[in-house]
């Protein structure tokens, strides 16, 4: 079977005049962690929607599986799992009722179905409220709930759409705990929306960058780093300048010195991290005395804003 | 069709709509103040309250009443002939007002309800049909609109007879009447109603507002009750066999309106 889990292509959908979905083109990984990170009404739940063909879609396609999501959309549906935005919890039942009626669905065997759900109840450490009802539990417990029901018929491909909305610090590291352990497990695929980078940042192998519908960038961080900055970034602090003779002498290590550092901070362009200890040892071969390296680390959030600003210098040049 | 799917929603909109305290007021205050409470207090009163019973009162009302029943009424004395109108003529028209109410309301809460509580999507993503997810949302309205009307007819069997039986000095509940009423007027009209309100619940954005739009199906079946009360004419059992394939007609009309109403797409539109 073929790696490419969820591929769209120009996939675009309209609320009336407005395009919540321009055009939009990716590709989801077997096995991987993929971030649709985005600002607040950007399309990110829109996009869920018709990937899971709940929303008719106004032009392009989209395939899951290899399959086509608005025509096969009930075999797609059995293999997923999906967190909506609110919590689809209900109420009036346990967290055991809620369980069994989405095992039901999903169509669990009977005889294994008590046990999937006491495993599902432990791992979300639910299991000493399991038999209350879902309206006296916290906003963190539902969540954890909801995430519960999402995985409990082992999914082969998971849409967490702003899991740790509206948790506290500690609830919303305890999902994305949850989610890690939920992750990588049986090759299993993970889409998640969120406009939360550090919880991105922990969590996503790949990501995209939406706005107004439309897909800015995509990619790992890495790869999305080395097309924003050209390269990898090393700055290397010494302990005394060097001379014009030593600089020389290191000829075809360039650096970009930047003119407001001291001269005793150097700053490297190179390829990749591999181009590390070259460098160091040409520095040490010509007499430099290095104090320390600093490989300069981009956070998904510098990649995230510089994405934006990109985009939106080259929107004011058109 | 996947029945276990459909079983599992539905003990769920029932489990969900059970622990809705307006909606516990409705399944069983309401039948028993207007099925039990109510008919026994008209029933008893020849036998609590005797001067209160207007002969000509009864008078007017037996002009209005058909030729046949007329003749079967007239071998009775006037206090029987007050409980059997009470028991067996003036209360027909809540047997159509229950059910549709329960019905409806079950119906509103398990789709504008599921809206408005914002679940509804999440059932949307799961791998049930869109016409699943229609007989479940039915079925689930339906059985306990049935369940209850069926349960209201037995116990205001009893409750009627007993109470009656001073007067009557027999068992005189159901004329024939009842027979179609209960069980062929009565599921028509749930049905109806439940059609109606699903497909107001899938345009409405709230319980409330969905119940309030569908407010005015019960209009006919209170004109109907105004109509009997007042004597203008009275349930022959060829009217109610009649009304019920009439009724029949009509719900399965709005039933198959209905069904294009749920769908995915119609409703994550508005969630
Ligand atoms: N049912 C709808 N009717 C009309 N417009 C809609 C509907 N659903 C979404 N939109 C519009 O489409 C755009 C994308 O919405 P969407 O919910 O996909 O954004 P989002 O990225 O999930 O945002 P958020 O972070 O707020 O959840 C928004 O402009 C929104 O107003
Ligand atoms: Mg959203």
């Amino acid at each position: 079977m073929s790696n490419v889990i969820i591929q769209t292509d120009a996939l675009t959908r309209r609320f009336g005049t407005r395009v919540a979905v321009d055009a939009l083109t990716l590709e989801v990984h077997r096995g991987e962690v993929f971030g649709l990170l985005g600002p607040n009404g950007a399309g990110k739940s829109t996009t869920v929607r018709l990937l899971n063909g709940v929303l008719a879609s106004h032009g392009g396609s989209a395939r899951v599986f290899g399959q086509d999501v608005a025509a096969q959309a009930a075999q797609i549906r059995r293999r997923v799992g999906v967190l909506t935005e609110t919590p689809t919890v209900y109420d009036g039942l346990t967290a055991r009722q809620n369980l069994e009626l989405v095992g039901e669905v999903y169509g669990l065997e009977p005889a294994q179905l008590p046990a999937r759900i006491a495993e599902v109840l432990a791992e979300f450490e639910l299991q000493t409220r399991a038999d209350d009802k879902v309206a006296t539990y916290s906003k963190g417990m539902r969540q954890r709930l909801a995430i519960a029901r999402t995985f409990i018929h082992g999914p082969e491909l998971v849409y967490l759409d702003e899991p740790t909305s509206g948790l506290d610090p500690e609830a919303a590291r305890m999902v994305v705990e949850l989610v890690q352990q939920q992750a990588h497990r049986e090759g299993r695929t993970i889409f998640i929306c969120t406009h939360n980078l550090d919880e991105a940042e922990r969590l996503c192998d790949r990501v995209g960058v939406i706005d107004q519908g439309r897909m800015l960038a995509i990619g790992s961080p890495a790869e999305l780093a080395h097309q924003l900055w050209q390269g990898y970034r090393v700055v290397i602090k010494l302990a005394e300048p060097l001379s014009d003779q030593q600089l020389q002498s290191l000829g075809e290590v360039t650096s970009r010195g930047d003119a407001n550092n001291p001269p005793t901070l150097l700053e490297f362009s190179l390829p990749g991290l591999q181009a590390v200890p070259d460098l160091v040892s040409a520095l040490c071969g010509v007499g430099a005395r290095i104090v320390r390296v600093d490989p300069q680390h981009h956070s998904l959030r510098d990649i995230y804003f510089a994405v934006r600003q990109r985009h939106q210098r080259s929107g004011e040049g058109q | 069709m996947n029945w276990r799917a459909i079983r599992a929603v539905i003990r769920k909109d029932l489990l969900q709509a059970a622990s809705n305290r307006i909606i516990w007021v409705s399944f069983i205050g309401v039948p028993v103040m207007l099925l039990v409470i109510m008919p026994v207090g008209m029933v008893l009163m020849p036998q609590l309250v005797p001067e209160q019973i207007d002969l000509r009162e009864l008078e007017t009302m037996l002009r209005s009443v058909p030729p046949g029943l007329k003749a079967r009424l007239g071998a009775f004395l006037a206090d029987q002939m007050w409980v059997m109108l009470a028991a067996n003529y003036m209360f027909m028209p809540f047997f159509l007002l229950v059910p549709m109410m329960i019905s409806s309301i079950i119906a509103a809460d398990g789709i504008a309800g599921e809206k408005e509580r914002k679940t509804l999507e999440g059932l949307l993503y799961m791998p049930i049909s869109d016409a699943e997810l229609f007989i479940s949302k039915v079925l689930a309205a339906w059985i306990p609109a049935l369940a209850i009307t069926l349960v209201s007819f037995i116990v205001y069997g009893l409750a009627v007879n007993l109470a009656g039986y001073g007067t009557m000095q027999r068992l005189f509940f159901p004329e024939p009447a009842w027979w179609p009423l209960v069980f062929l007027v009565a599921p028509a009209v749930s049905l109806a109603s439940l059609a109606v309100t699903v497909i107001i619940s899938a345009k409405a954005k709230s319980f409330m507002a969905a119940q309030q739009a569908s407010g005015f199906i019960v209009l006919p079946v209170i004109a109907l009750m105004v109509g009997q009360v007042s004597g203008l004419f009275f349930l022959s059992t060829w009217v109610v066999l009649l009304i019920g394939v009439l009724f029949w007609a009509i719900a399965l009309m709005l039933a198959k309106i209905a069904t294009n109403k749920i769908s995915r797409d119609e409703l994550v539109t508005q969630v």
